[in-house]
């Protein structure tokens, strides 16, 4: 069992474990943001950089440090070694770089897109993002497309982490899109006008960290911080059948797989779940979804729930928001989600 | 006359045919090797011959070779590198136009010491007529007994096979080009594993470049220590050079590694000095993307002492006031060059080849464009140039593989040695030559 020092807090982990595992189970602020990375698709990660750390022990038989920022997702431990993530300046300067390369061309279209709210990249530019920007020329864009009949591809908005390519190749049968081109004109794209279509095509949605990839059927529904969500489950005989239902006055708006608090799916659905049992009735409600992440929403709605946000929000090191009264119907339920 | 290893023949006539290169000497190395030879024996002689890698890095070839993997039952590869895509380099097409028969002969005697059964010659796609010349060498190995089974009553067989590429500078890079070689899009892995654990097909892989295969020959016929003696310190040899830019005798050259700057500039056996009578004003010395020099200092190293060609002459004074013998692309620029439009062209260049993987190099290298071609068409501003440093550093060193630092050295160095011309550019635009112009009459896209 090799031990890692990240951030001067030392732990324990099972061999094999990569820094950004490592720096999981540590939890709180010593954890580095990622975009690419995906915990249960094999050989995610690498692609975006922003989980880039510094290692300046690389073991206790080889202690020379790492001669340059390496990828914490793609990184093993190994024993002795010294990770430092928001202690190292640099680091922090070579973020926030990096978050800038991601938004120089992203159209910043957070008003009118789908995934404001629960959206990776959004989350990413409010911790480690600067409000201006130094890029004064066009951005790069692209057309919107259908893929399927339940997938809309806007290519504008992607940052090419890969995850939705992954998925495709690891949990279906024959994938039918990748990435063409090369450089900032690379695209995710069917293969010559394909369409995606296969009973698990729209997990690609729920991996998509950004708005690049959504649901049709929900598009424009709804912002979704006016959903609620709520964890339901049913019996089905192609997937888990465990999923997070987005209602809104008593409407099941949207159906998408369960994500944990780093913003990846728990257990892919297949698409019957997700598009064709859009009634309360089809489901066994669990109850509400613990909204912990340190996103957007935490940050202003979720702010004043009087449960465990607080919490989560100390271990994340977000400023707190301005105060708001808990208004009258604060502690029912359904409000404090 | 300094010796040559590679390109003794290469003026005797037919030397290309198998027939020619037998009688000049040709596949005794191959003979040496698996008669007289153990795979050790030839490692070891790799090893004290000091080879380092001549395809950029200068990464020791024999410690390279003894990092492969060798697990029971599990093939091993050898790939050669002949994918030249570095700009201003051209010396392995040099070398496998004219002698081809000297790349087989490198590859049949790495591949036996090495263990591998089955070796590659993976090309760019530019050089479609070369990889003609290279089939029609490896027929003739073939029908004479160098290939096939059973070579030479040896026991040991080979097989050789070509593998066109479609024309992308990042297939230069060895895992790219594993990742192309196997059919796939040619983006760079992730390291670790390295090719050496897991290259082609998840085995054992390794990656060299044209020349040094082709120098593994001359280590086997006269011996690692007699090869060890020519150069200076830790750059033992001979390498090739692809001269280019303002000078009066473009070409490729064989030097001694050690050869002064100043003699392979402005001797007539090498590069004749500068065309037209012109002063020296900048040298990229080893291909587009190590960081480019002023005359000062290539001449002479920042301590005054004269400039050498050699892998540690070359990089002293790191990249303050130092460079990279890198691949040996020998670009010279007289007084007349623009370094800002010349800095333009290679990012250009970076951003057209940038394979998108990662987030840095993908859209940094396009900005780093964007920002040039504003100040050369008159538009910049001071900041732009702070705005070019800032973006350059944080490409350097965030990317998955070297393609990121290849499109910022240039321009750190560009910057860090010629910031008045940037400055003059942005203030005085006035003074600039029409931009659209000079791409219309050199018929490149336009701006």
């Amino acid at each position: 069992m090799p031990k890692v020092t990240i951030d001067d807090i030392e732990i324990e982990v099972p061999d094999g474990t990569t820094i950004l595992q490592a720096a999981r189970m540590i939890g709180g602020e010593v954890v580095p943001p990622a975009m690419c990375y995906h915990s249960k698709l094999k050989t995610s990660g690498g692609y975006c950089r922003t989980c880039i750390v510094k290692v300046e022990k690389g073991s206790e038989k080889d202690p020379r440090p790492m001669p340059k920022p390496v990828p914490s997702c793609r990184t093993t431990v190994m024993d002795g070694m010294v990770v430092r993530n928001k202690t190292a300046p640099d680091i922090v300067e070579a973020r926030a770089g990096i978050v800038e390369f991601l938004l120089i061309n992203h159209p910043l279209d957070c008003p009118v897109c789908d995934q404001a709210g629960e959206c990776d990249l959004q989350d990413l530019a409010y911790e480690h993002g600067k409000s201006h920007s130094r890029y004064d020329f066009q951005r790069r864009t692209f057309e919107k497309i259908d893929i399927g009949e339940h997938i809309k591809l806007h290519m504008t908005r992607c940052i090419l982490c890969y995850r939705c390519v992954k998925t495709a190749e690891q949990i279906t049968d024959g994938r039918v899109h990748g990435v063409i081109y090369r450089g900032d004109a690379a695209e995710i794209s069917t293969y010559i006008q394909n369409v995606i279509d296969n009973d698990f095509s729209g997990n690609v949605i729920d991996v998509c960290p950004v708005g690049a990839l959504t649901d049709r059927t929900f598009r424009f529904k709804s912002r979704v911080w006016f959903t609620k969500p709520v964890d339901a489950h049913r019996d089905c005989p192609k997937c888990s059948g465990q999923v997070r239902l987005w209602e809104k006055g008593g409407e099941v708006l949207r159906v998408t797989a369960r994500k944990d608090k780093y913003g990846e799916v728990e257990s892919f659905i297949c698409n019957e779940c997700r598009y064709d049992k859009k009634n309360a009735s089809d489901w066994v409600i669990e109850g509400p979804s613990k909204v912990d992440r340190h996103s957007v929403i935490g940050a202003n709605h979720y702010e004043n729930s009087v449960l465990s946000a607080t919490d989560d929000r100390q271990q994340t090191g977000l400023p707190h928001g301005k105060k708001v009264e808990l208004g009258e119907g604060a502690l029912n339920p359904n409000n404090i989600y | 006359m300094s010796k040559k290893l590679l390109l003794q023949h290469i003026d005797v006539p037919g030397i290309n045919t198998y027939e020619v290169y037998r009688k000049q000497g040709g596949y005794k190395a191959v003979e040496k090797a698996l008669k007289e030879m153990t795979a050790d024996q030839i490692l070891e002689e790799v090893k004290t011959s000091g080879l380092r890698g001549r395809g950029g890095a200068g990464f020791p070839t024999g410690m390279k070779w003894s990092f492969l993997a060798k697990p029971e039952g599990v093939a091993r590869y050898l790939v050669c590198n002949a994918d030249e895509s570095e700009p201003g380099t051209f010396k392995d097409r040099y070398l496998m136009e004219k002698i081809p028969h000297l790349l087989i002969e490198g590859m049949i005697a790495s591949s036996f010491a090495l263990g591998a059964n089955t070796a590659y010659i993976y090309i760019r796609g530019e050089y479609f007529y070369v990889h003609r010349i290279l089939e029609n060498a490896i027929k003739e190995a073939y029908a004479n007994g160098w290939l096939g089974k059973n070579i030479l009553g040896t026991g040991y067989d080979l097989d050789l096979y070509m593998q066109i590429g479609a024309g992308a500078y990042i297939c230069g890079e060895e895992t790219a080009l594993l990742e192309s070689l196997e059919g796939k899009r040619g983006n760079p892995r992730i390291k670790p594993p390295f090719p050496a654990v897991a290259g082609l097909w998840g085995r054992p892989t390794v990656v060299n470049n044209v020349e040094t295969i082709a120098a593994v020959v001359p280590i086997i016929n006269e011996g690692g220590a007699n090869y060890a003696n020519i150069g200076v310190g830790k750059s033992t040899g001979t390498k090739l050079i692809s001269a280019s830019g303002h000078i009066n005798k473009p070409g490729v050259y064989e030097i001694e590694l050690g050869l002064p700057v100043e003699e392979f500039i402005y001797s007539d056996q090498y590069c004749g000095g500068i065309r037209n009578g012109k002063e020296l004003k900048a040298v990229v010395a080893g291909g587009s993307s190590v960081p480019i020099l002023p005359k000062e200092l290539i001449l002479k190293t920042a301590a005054g002492e004269p400039r050498l060609m050699s892998y540690e002459s070359l990089g002293d004074g790191g990249f303050q006031t130092g460079t990279m013998l890198g691949s040996g692309g020998f670009i010279v620029m007289d007084e007349d060059t623009s370094i800002v439009k010349n800095l333009y062209t290679f990012s250009r260049f970076y951003h057209h080849e940038s394979c998108g993987q990662c987030s840095p190099c993908r859209e940094g290298t396009g900005w780093m464009e964007k920002i040039l071609k504003k100040i050369i068409s008159g538009n910049g501003t001071l900041s732009d140039v702070d705005l070019l440093w800032d973006i350059q550093s944080k490409i350097e060193g965030k990317t998955i593989c070297p393609l990121g630092e290849a499109a910022a050295w240039p321009v750190a160095a560009a910057i860090r040695h010629f910031r008045k011309e940037f400055e003059e550019y942005v203030t005085n635009p006035q003074n600039i030559v029409d931009v659209k112009h000079y791409y219309r009459v050199n018929n490149l896209a336009a701006v």
